[in-house]
Order: structure tokens, then C-alpha cells, then sequence
């Protein structure tokens, strides 16, 4: 018992004090307005933050490991693109599908293949293939903007998942699915703990066997791969494919990442801080949509945070700590 | 004549002292105290430096050495005590206020800037001004090169920084010394990554500092460094000094007994002597360009092999190509019969070969990762049940080997950091000891590593060989290659020259071979007691 | 002092030293050899392209894309990155615009400084939280593009300056010119030239040199880390703030969104013209010319017809060239230096 709370504690430190603001964002939004915790409200959360939820869980395994994928909403914003195009050209939807996904891998592999083949910087590549991706994505599409994709799929974006009470959009029930693969993946299996050591020395990690370059490669593919996913969700759900879907939700999605207590050096870092994020992240757009409050200017609040995640742990948290230790040994 | 074992004022109370009790000593350190949190690191530190003098600190690890150099480097601020520089008392805020008192430290590892040139790496944050305030780049690089030639170390002022060798680094930083003007000279452990002709010229240039009036302060674990550069030593054991003296009289015995409070080996185990069996490890002509041709070695079930050579020899970089980490471009390694198709540590680790790496904080350790999931690093596999790694295993597999290779730390679950070198070496085998490797290969087994530590990891290693494993050891140290193994291979520049038996090996015989060179006598690193010195000229 | 006979005490300096030099010297004649390459090929396809008119186009339209590399320049060289460069262009765009539309009769220097006074605030912000939090600065610049863009959108409301509402003196900034070359583009020229200088001969500029090359060295040789830092910070700002203002002149209207994601494409120019992004060496003539090395291709693509769609796909490939040619470059350099400690050694036994 003693071993569980001693695995624990690192973890309960960040993932307490992000929770407490979780707690804090309820309270403070069901006061503010009495819609806050409707299933329709939250329904409607699950629509707007859906596919950046979706898009942090792969970009926190390439963080803890020690790099950085800045082209996730470029990737997105290809796959809505490609999807537009090809279906404006009669492509069937399926066919559609499978080849958006080739295309998400093959621009995770590039991201993948530059940073462990050329051992080049991550940061300097998926900026580089920020542009190209979204570049790419101009050029398919050009100035142009597809609708009217059939009701089957774009129901998909807005509807509901049956037998959940008209509460739950796909894209959360996928978030949810992909957390717990992820979660579990991350922390409880031989691969989740190899992502923490080469996160930590990629070194040391080389040295007791663990494939590295493999293993990046694979989790900047699996980004692209999810990346793309979430472009499909996010074309049916506004029904629109245009090129600049997704502008500058990288930024968003890193942010939710650091808030969730990943660190940016890699090593460090935990899914459920992520889901709590994503909570956090999505409440406080909601609580302040809900007061009127101009929405585009909820960045400030995202910044705040931010801030606070890397502030806190320096002066805040080593004092809970000392609390939680005190504690734990009458 | 031997100096009695006791804590001893170092305020000038012990024989031998003759002719220098008139000039303040250039530092004083008395009496320092510093803890951290709930540990003690330092009970008593004392040292007394005096100008044109080179002094040893001696003492496991653990013992406050390296807290006592970061309170001189201006780092830590002790607790209470007192530090006196040329007879006044000063304290030291910072190592901006150590190196204006005079204190410079030199480090193992040295903090260089790549991208810089070695003249402003020199100069860095004081460069020659012109009279606009401009940094005056000519005077800088002549200045630079008139302090290289002093020191007699050919370095190009205007070279980048990068792709310097250590020792290269390390005469950088005494250069930026000299140029400080520092009377204080703190050597931590400079020579652990130095060849011995790179050694060599390191004493050459201590000499040269000596002479020139400044005081040296020389950490080593290398007893026989420490008698052929040093006149006076000071022995700390558990945070507090034992004993300070001169080195004339003392032998490599008392300075033991000193560190450790009690009779120790003075040379490790003899090897097994047990017929050794099947070849386990098989390299046949492996080869890559520019770093080692034609590598053929074989290493049996239950024997030790020693890989002996100057550092640059291309030792490691064999090592490391057999177990797959660097690529080659010819040869082949076969272990126990399987050809190993590809470089991959992946493939190397499947077929039973086991690496301790040279460097144990980068390769051999993750250093942020607990003790437990260290140990577990490289058995993630076999502790997995339905894909998930089994905790309770896990936990077991850290309990039962750090109590079989009597490792010492807080929990299990402590940061690997916080264990001394030794114990932290003790989890690197631990690691790969819970493979059950057939072959090990271990590279400098024993650097930076206690002398109570460095026994039991020799016993350890003579233990597994008896067990039938094959250990492939890459040592720098004599007293080890010649001691523990039951054969000694030498390379030079990239070449296998000569291979010894246990009888036939001898500290001449394997310097001769490793430098190239008939006939050495005695230059540093060849191991023994007090008397061997370092000839002047050696190693030119 | 021993002699010691038998070893080489000349220092050598001649193929060493200029070898550092060299490489660097190398890198931006790279720049200026493919800029050459583009402009030639352009040109013959469209003559028009070496129009007065266009270069003139061009040059100012890299010029405050050149003076945000030089501020982005000092920052990546100490191993940080300022992302808020954009969020501060456009505040400070629409608070000039606004005190041009709401004080009719102001002073169009009062003006600069405004926007310069507004960068520096947002600046020093950075640079406190980087240098006294020491916390990585990609963390606390993505902040602060999010807090500062949001206190613009708030400012803004839905609200827009026309162009019509700025004095014609001020529109006509971008449009002088000196005998064919615009006011402008020399201004900022010059002002790189003294970035530039400063890098290379003050102490102060040296030191981010050091502080990108091996932050922990640096610290402990004693340099002022976080003062160096937060002045980087700080010029960083205020020169955002600045070209906030010249953004003003050129556009004919500003809203909220102006200067949205212009901070990647300045880090794109500061990489491509050869600064390092973990820091520690690139000059500011490099990064300068990185900039008008895009800026041109931008140009080129128009002019030759090539629709300005395929912009950013050229950008982000021309980037990961630049970035995949830096990195082999450090590869062979740090291989050479290495073999030529091989080569003493043997020398010596």
C-alpha cells in the first residue's frame, strides 16, 4: 500500500492541483450561468472542443518522449482538404477515407523520418511541415470550399451518439475510447514506459535496447494518422472543407498538452493530466461563452493558464507537496 | 614511518611542516559544516593550501569531497566555518566571488561553449576591450596563444570550441585559470577520461602551475596519480577530514585505511583460475573505417577478458559496435554459435550479450527514472503479463537484486540520482545481470566508483565468471586489467597489438604495447604503491 | 618554467582559425547564391521582375519582416524563441492606427514611440517571466501570444481602421524613396547593420552567444544570464512594436487580426538564413537575408504566375532544406575538428 501511494505521489501533485481547478471551473460556471451543466451545453462542448481533444493524446506521447509535433492542425486542415477535393471529384466516401489516412501516415512518416533519420530538431521540422502540409492543402483546394457532404457522414459531426440521451457527440465518445487506449498504453505496458525513458536520456534508452527512432517514427505516423481523423470530423461537422480549417490549432493543442503537466523536456507527464486539461480547457471557453464574454478573446484565459502551469510548479505545488508528505508520515 | 590515523587539526599541528609555517597559507578552510535538507554532507571540512604546492584530497564517495570543491568553486555556502584567502577571511556568495578571490575549478567534465572559439571561451564575459568598447578580437587570439605556449599545449586560439577532445577541454579551462591569475587550482578528478600520455602532459602543466606559485588542489581516486603529482594530502571519511599530512612516508595503504577505517585488499581478487569453457562472444575481422580494422577476439564461457589501450585506442567503439549501438562495416559477431545478422542492440540483447557502458549517467542510467524501473529497464518484456508490466514483479525483481549486490538507497522509488556512483553502477548491473546475460561486456566498470565499491563490483565480476558468464572488461586502470582477468588483450589506434595470459601480463609488458613504445619505464597510470613517479619528458 | 623540446609551441593558427569563419561566411554566401539563382530565373522568364518598381515592392516588403528577424535573431541566439511577436504587431498596429484616427493632428514620431513603448512593455513582460521564472521561453512566448492577442480582440471589439483614416504622411512611409531605393528599406537596413554589429563586437552580444552555446557554462562563468536574456526579450518586443506601427502604413485596414501567425514565418526566416534554433551562433545579416530570401520567392512566384497558393508549400519545403543543410553542415564541421585532434595527437604519441 505504501508502494502505491509512494507510484502515486509524483502524479497526485500536478494532477491534484489541475483537478482542483477543474472543481473551481464547475463551481464558478454553474454560478455564472445556471445553463453550465446541462447535458445540451455539454453536448455542445463536445462539438466545438472535440477534434482538439482528440488531437492532444497523440501529440502528449510525442512530448513525454521528448519531441514536439507543431503540424497536427496543418495535418488536419490537409485532410479536410484532400477529403473536399476528392469527394468534389466523385470519389467514393470509403475510398476517401482510407486514402486521407495513407496521407495522414505518410505526413506523420515525414515528420518522423526528418527528425530520427536527419536528427534534425523537431520544433525547426514540424514548423517546416506546418507550411508544407498547410501549403499543400492550398494548393488542392485553392480558394475554393466544398459542402453538402451527404447527411449520413455529417451527421456524424453534429448528431449524437444513440443510446447516450442526445449528450455525447462521436467525437468525445472518441476522445474517451483513445484516452483509456492511451492511458493505458502510456502508463501500464512496456511501451509507455520506453516513450518515459527516452524522454528523459535517449541515450540511456539506446543502451538498454529500446528502438527510439522506431518508436518516434511511429508516434509522429500515429499523430498524422489522428490528425487526419480528426480533419474528417471537423469537415462534417461544419459540413465545409476549405483550406484553412483548423488554422492555428496547434497552439491549442500544445497548450492543453503543458497545462495537463507534460513537460516540455519530455519524461514527464500523465494522460489523465491531459483529460483533466482538456476539461479545464473546454469549461473555461464554455463558462465565459455562456457570460457573453467575447469569445475570441478567450485566448487570455488559455494564457493565464498557461502560465500558471509553469509558475506553479516552482513556488505553488512544492508546498502542497510538503503538506501531502507531512501527511503521509505521522 | 607512518602517520597515525586520527582527525587532525590542520592548523599547522603535525610534523613535517618545516620552512612554510611563516607565510599564511594561500586557503584555509576550517571547520566547514553544510547540510542539505536532513543530510549531512559535510561534518568537517578542512584543507589547508599553500603556494607552489600540489595536495590530494582523498575519500570514498560520500565522503564531502565534492560538496568541499563546490563550497571553494562558490556554489554552496557552508553552514558554518570559516574560508581564509591569503590570510583574510572571505566568503563566497557566488562563483563569481570564488573566481575574484582567485579560486578557479577545474571540472571531470568541462563546461565549454562549442560554437565559441577557444580564445573567447578564454575570455568569456572579460574579452580585451579596444578603446570603443569593442571586442578587440586581434589582442584576444594573441593573448590566447602567448597563454597556450606558456602552458605548452599547441591549441588554435581561433578554433571553435567544438569537437575538442576532454583533455583538450580541460587544458582550455586551466587556461582560463592562468589568465584569471588564480592562485587557487581545484582539479576534480581531471584524469578519469584521460589517456596516459594525455595524463602525462596534465602533470607536465601542473608542474608548470606549481612553479609558478600557485596552489593545487588534486581529487583522484588514482592512488598512483596522487603519489607521483602531489606532496601533501588530505583524507576526508563520512563528511569530516581524517587526516592531513605529507605524502613522504605514507603508502598507498595508510591513504586507504584512512578512506575506508579498515583493512582492505590492497590488489583485487585474483581470477578463478577454472578452466574456461565453450567460446560464448565470437568477433570475427570487424572493421570500420577511420576508428578499427580487424578486430578478431574471443571470449570463452567463465573467462574474463580484458580490452586494455590507451583512451582513443577504439576500445569502447568496438564494444559498442558488437553490441550494436554503432554500426560497422565489416566483420562478424557471433555469440554462442548464432551469427548476429545486423547492428542492433535489439538483436545483440536477444542473443544474450549484456552492455555496461562507459558513461553511466547518459548511457547507462535514466537518471530522472526511479531505482526500481532502472533496474527494470531492460526486462520490460519479460515482466509483462497480457501486454501490461506486472507491478508486483517488477518490485520484486528491484528488491531481490539490490539486496544480492547490497545496494544502498532511500525506497525503491527514489530518483536514481540520488544514489552515490558506486551504488548507481551497482544498478546498471543490476540491469542487465537480470537478463542473464551470457556475455557482459562492462566498460570502465569501476570509474568514479569508492574503493569499498570498486572491490565488491570486482568480486562480482569474478563471481559471474565462475558461473559460467563471459565478460568482455574495457579498463584503464592496471591494477584491475591485471588483477581480475584472465587475459589481457591491448589495442592501439584501432588495432589489436598484443594479447597477454594472467602470468604472462605485466604493467610493462601492456604499456609497451598499448604506447607503441619498448621499454616505458614507469609513466603514470601503471599501478602500485608510492615511488612511482612520473618522469619528466615521458610521453613527449 | 620547463622548457619542453619536441613539441610543436607555435600555435597554429592559420588553417584553424579561418575555419570557423569560414563556415559562416559560407552559410549566408548560400543565401545570397540561391536569392542570385531565383532572381536570374525569375527574370528571364519576366523581365519585369528587376522592374524598379518591383524591387522596390519587395524591399519593403521585407523590411519589417527583416527588422522582426533581427529581434527574433538575439532571442533564438540564446537558446530561447519569442512567439509573441505577432499578438504584439497587431496590438500595436491597431493602437497606432487608433491614435492616428482618434488625434488627428499627432505627431507621427509620438506615434513610433507608442508602438515601440507597447512592444517594450510586452517585451520586458517576456523577458521578467523567462530570465527570473527560468522557464522555458517556447511556454511563456505561447502565453503571451494568446494573453496579448486576446487584450487586442477585446480592444478591438468589432472594430476596424480604415486607412483613410491615417495621415497621408504616414501612409506614404512605405512609398518614399531615396534614388529608386525606398526610405524605408535603408532605415531598416541600417538599423540591422547595427544589430548586427553589436552581436558580433559588444561584450553584451557575445554573451547570448554564450548563453545559447551552453546556458549552464554561463552561469557559472559568472555572465548576467537574465539580465542578457530579458534585454534580448525586450528588443524583441520593442522592435515588434515598431513594425506594429509600419504594419499600419501598409495595410489598408486593421482589425484584430492583423499580424496573426507572422511569428512562425519569422522563425522560418531566421532559420533559413542559417541562425541555429537551440542557439548559439547565426548573425543577423544571415537572418536578414533569410527574410528577404522569402520575401523574394513570394515575389517571384507572383510574377512568374504561379498561383500564391503554392506559397506556403514552397515556404515549409524551402525551410526544411535550409534546416536539414544546417544541420549536415555542424555534422562535418564538428567530424573535421574532431579528426584534427587525431591528427595532433599522433603527432605527439
Amino acid at each position: 500500500m505504501a508502494d502505491l501511494t509512494d507510484r502515486l505521489r509524483p502524479a497526485l501533485r500536478w494532477e491534484a492541483g489541475l483537478a482542483v481547478v477543474v472543481i473551481l471551473i464547475l463551481v464558478v460556471g454553474s454560478a455564472s450561468s445556471p445553463q453550465f451543466l446541462t447535458g445540451n451545453n455539454l453536448f455542445n462542448l463536445g462539438l466545438s472542443n472535440g477534434e482538439i481533444a482528440i488531437m492532444t493524446l497523440p501529440m502528449t506521447l510525442i512530448v513525454i518522449s521528448g519531441e514536439i509535433d507543431l503540424s497536427v492542425a496543418s495535418i488536419l486542415g490537409m485532410s479536410s482538404a484532400l477529403l473536399g477535393y476528392l469527394w468534389s471529384k466523385g470519389w467514393p466516401m470509403p475510398a476517401i477515407f482510407a486514402f486521407v489516412a495513407v496521407v495522414g501516415l505518410a505526413a506523420g512518416a515525414l515528420n518522423g523520418l526528418l527528425v530520427t533519420r536527419l536528427r534534425l530538431p523537431s520544433l525547426a521540422v514540424t514548423i517546416g511541415t506546418l507550411a508544407l502540409y498547410r501549403g499543400i492543402a492550398t494548393i488542392v483546394l485553392g480558394p475554393n470550399t466544398v459542402s453538402s457532404f451527404p447527411a449520413g457522414y455529417t451527421n456524424l459531426g453534429v448528431n449524437a451518439v444513440p443510446f447516450t440521451g442526445g449528450d455525447m457527440t462521436w467525437s468525445t465518445l472518441i476522445f474517451i475510447v483513445l484516452a483509456v487506449v492511451f492511458g493505458v498504453v502510456l502508463h501500464a505496458t512496456p511501451l509507455g514506459r520506453s516513450i518515459y525513458a527516452m524522454g528523459a536520456s535517449t541515450e540511456a534508452a539506446q543502451f538498454a535496447g529500446i528502438r527510439v527512432k522506431r518508436i518516434k517514427t511511429a508516434l509522429f505516423m500515429l499523430s498524422g494518422l489522428i490528425c487526419a481523423l480528426a480533419g474528417v470530423l471537423w469537415t462534417f461537422r461544419l459540413d465545409t472543407a476549405v483550406q484553412n480549417n483548423g488554422l492555428g490549432l496547434e497552439l491549442s493543442v500544445v497548450a492543453i498538452v503543458l497545462l495537463a503537466g507534460v513537460s516540455i523536456f519530455g519524461g514527464k507527464g500523465s494522460v489523465i493530466g491531459v483529460v483533466l486539461a482538456v476539461l479545464a480547457f473546454a469549461g473555461i471557453q464554455n463558462a465565459l461563452l455562456l457570460t457573453s464574454f467575447n469569445q475570441e478573446a478567450t485566448g487570455i484565459v488559455t494564457g493565464a493558464l498557461l502560465l500558471a502551469s509553469v509558475f506553479l510548479p516552482t513556488v505553488f505545488l512544492p508546498q502542497v507537496g510538503r503538506l501531502i508528505r507531512r501527511r503521509g508520515h505521522p | 614511518m607512518h602517520a597515525e590515523v586520527r582527525p587532525v587539526d590542520s592548523a599547522g599541528s603535525e610534523p613535517g611542516q618545516a620552512g612554510q609555517a611563516e607565510e599564511p597559507p594561500v586557503l584555509e578552510l576550517r571547520h566547514a559544516v553544510k547540510s542539505f535538507g536532513a543530510v549531512r554532507a559535510l561534518t568537517d571540512g578542512s584543507v589547508e593550501l599553500r603556494a607552489g604546492q600540489v595536495h590530494a584530497l582523498l575519500g570514498e564517495n560520500g565522503a564531502g569531497k565534492s560538496t568541499l570543491v563546490k563550497i571553494l568553486a562558490g556554489v554552496h555556502q557552508p553552514d558554518s566555518g570559516t574560508l581564509a584567502v591569503g590570510g583574510r577571511e572571505v566568503s563566497l556568495p557566488g562563483p563569481a566571488a570564488a573566481r575574484e578571490a582567485g579560486i578557479a575549478v577545474i571540472y571531470q567534465e568541462p563546461t565549454l561553449f562549442p560554437d565559441l572559439t577557444v580564445a573567447e571561451n578564454l575570455f568569456v564575459g572579460r574579452q580585451p576591450l579596444t578603446s570603443g568598447r569593442r571586442v578587440d578580437r586581434r589582442t584576444m587570439n594573441a593573448e590566447a596563444a602567448a597563454l597556450f605556449q606558456r602552458l605548452g599545449v599547441p591549441l588554435a586560439a581561433a578554433r571553435p570550441a567544438r569537437g575538442l577532445s576532454i583533455a583538450d577541454q580541460q587544458l582550455v579551462e586551466i587556461g582560463k585559470a592562468l589568465s584569471t591569475d588564480a592562485r587557487v587550482i581545484v582539479m576534480d578528478e581531471p584524469t578519469a577520461a584521460l589517456s596516459a600520455a594525455e595524463v602525462d602532459r596534465l602533470f607536465e602543466v601542473t608542474r608548470t602551475l606549481r612553479d609558478q606559485g600557485a596552489a593545487v588542489l588534486f581529487i583522484s581516486h588514482r592512488l598512483e596519480e596522487v603519489f607521483a603529482i602531489c606532496s601533501r594530502v588530505t583524507v576526508m571519511r563520512d563528511g569530516g577530514h581524517v587526516l592531513t599530512s605529507d605524502l613522504a612516508g605514507l603508502t598507498a595503504q595508510d591513504l586507504v585505511r584512512a578512506m575506508v577505517g579498515r583493512e582492505l585488499a590492497e590488489r583485487p581478487p585474483e581470477a578463478p583460475g577454472a578452466p574456461p569453457g565453450e567460446p560464448v562472444l565470437s568477433v570475427r575481422r570487424l572493421t570500420r573505417e577511420g576508428v578499427f580494422t580487424d578486430i578478431s577476439l574471443t571470449v570463452r564461457a567463465g573467462e574474463i577478458v580484458a580490452l586494455a589501450g590507451l583512451v582513443g585506442s577504439g576500445r569502447s567503439e568496438v564494444a559498442r559496435a558488437v553490441f550494436g549501438i554503432d554500426r560497422y562495416d565489416a566483420g562478424q559477431v557471433t555469440v554462442h554459435g548464432q551469427r548476429l545478422k545486423k547492428a542492433s542492440p535489439v538483436s545483440a540483447m536477444a542473443a544474450g550479450i549484456g552492455f555496461v557502458p562507459e558513461d553511466r549517467r547518459q548511457q547507462g542510467l535514466v537518471m530522472d527514472m526511479s531505482v526500481q524501473q532502472n533496474v527494470a529497464l531492460a526486462s520490460l518484456a519479460a515482466l509483462r503479463r497480457g501486454g501490461l508490466i506486472r507491478a508486483s514483479a517488477e518490485r520484486a525483481m528491484a528488491t531481490d537484486w539490490a539486496a544480492r549486490l547490497k545496494i544502498r538507497y532511500g525506497r525503491l522509488t527514489d530518483p536514481v540520482s540520488l544514489l552515490s556512483g558506486g551504488n548507481q553502477q551497482k544498478v546498471v548491473l543490476a540491469k542487465w545481470l537480470g537478463r542473464k546475460p551470457r556475455v557482459l561486456i562492462v566498460d570502465e566498470p569501476t570509474r568514479g566508483i569508492d574503493v569499498g565499491t570498486k572491490a565488491e563490483v570486482h568480486h562480482l565480476l569474478t563471481g559471474l565468471a565462475r558461473d559460467g558468464v563471459g565478460v568482455l572488461m574495457i579498463s584503464s586502470e592496471l591494477p584491475e586489467v591485471l588483477g581480475v582477468s584472465d587475459r589481457v588483450l591491448v589495442m592501439r589506434e584501432g588495432a589489436l597489438v598484443a594479447e597477454f595470459s594472467h602470468a604472462d601480463a605485466s604493467a610493462e609488458a601492456v604499456m609497451s604495447a598499448a604506447m607503441g613504445q619498448a621499454g616505458v619505464g614507469g609513466p603514470a597510470g601503471v599501478g602500485g604503491p608510492a615511488g612511482v613517479g612520473g618522469p619528466a619528458g615521458v610521453g613527449g | 618554467m620547463a622548457t619542453l623540446p619536441g613539441r610543436g609551441l607555435r600555435a597554429d593558427r592559420g588553417g584553424d582559425a579561418g575555419l570557423a569563419e569560414r563556415v559562416f561566411r559560407i552559410r549566408e554566401s548560400g543565401i545570397v547564391a540561391v536569392l542570385v539563382v531565383f532572381v536570374a530565373v525569375t527574370t528571364l522568364v519576366r523581365p519585369r521582375f528587376l522592374d524598379a518598381s518591383n524591387i522596390q515592392f519587395v524591399l519593403v516588403d521585407t523590411s519589417a519582416f527583416a527588422l522582426l528577424a533581427l529581434g527574433e535573431t538575439m532571442v533564438v541566439i540564446s537558446r530561447n524563441v519569442d512567439l509573441s511577436i505577432g499578438s504584439v504587431v497587431g496590438l500595436s498596429a491597431y493602437l497606432s492606427a487608433s491614435l492616428f484616427a482618434d488625434h488627428p493632428g499627432i505627431a507621427i514620431p509620438v506615434v513610433f514611440l507608442a508602438g515601440l513603448g507597447i512592444g517594450l512593455a510586452c517585451g520586458i513582460a517576456n523577458g521578467v517571466m523567462v530570465a527570473g521564472g527560468r522557464v522555458p521561453s517556447l511556454v511563456v512566448t505561447l502565453a503571451t501570444l494568446y494573453i496579448i492577442r486576446g487584450i487586442d480582440i477585446l480592444i478591438v471589439g468589432g472594430n476596424e481602421v480604415d486607412a483613410s483614416a491615417l495621415p497621408n504622411a504616414f501612409i506614404d512611409i512605405p512609398k518614399d524613396t531615396i534614388g529608386g531605393i525606398p526610405d524605408l528599406a535603408i532605415a531598416v537596413a541600417l538599423v540591422i547593420a547595427i544589430g548586427a554589429y553589436y552581436l558580433r563586437s559588444y561584450r553584451s552580444g557575445r554573451d547570448l552567444y554564450a548563453i545559447g552555446s551552453n546556458p549552464g557554462a554561463a552561469r557559472l562563468a559568472g555572465l548576467p544570464v537574465g539580465r542578457r536574456v530579458l534585454v534580448a526579450f525586450a528588443a524583441s518586443g520593442a522592435i515588434a512594436g515598431v513594425a506594429g506601427v509600419l504594419w499600419a502604413s501598409q495595410y489598408p485596414t486593421i482589425n484584430s487580426t492583423a499580424g496573426n501567425g507572422y511569428e512562425l514565418q519569422v522563425v522560418s526566416a531566421v532559420v533559413v538564413g542559417g541562425v541555429a534554433i537551440f542557439g548559439g551562433s547565426g548573425t543577423a545579416t544571415g537572418a536578414a537575408l533569410g527574410a528577404l530570401l522569402l520575401t523574394t520567392i513570394n515575389s517571384a512566384l507572383y510574377v512568374l504566375g504561379i498561383s500564391s497558393f503554392w506559397d506556403q508549400a514552397i515556404w515549409g519545403f524551402l525551410l526544411l532544406v535550409a534546416i536539414a543543410l544546417d544541420q549536415t553542415i555542424t555534422e562535418r564541421l564538428t567530424r573535421a575538428l574532431r579528426t584534427m585532434n587525431q591528427g595532433k595527437r599522433s603527432r605527439h604519441g
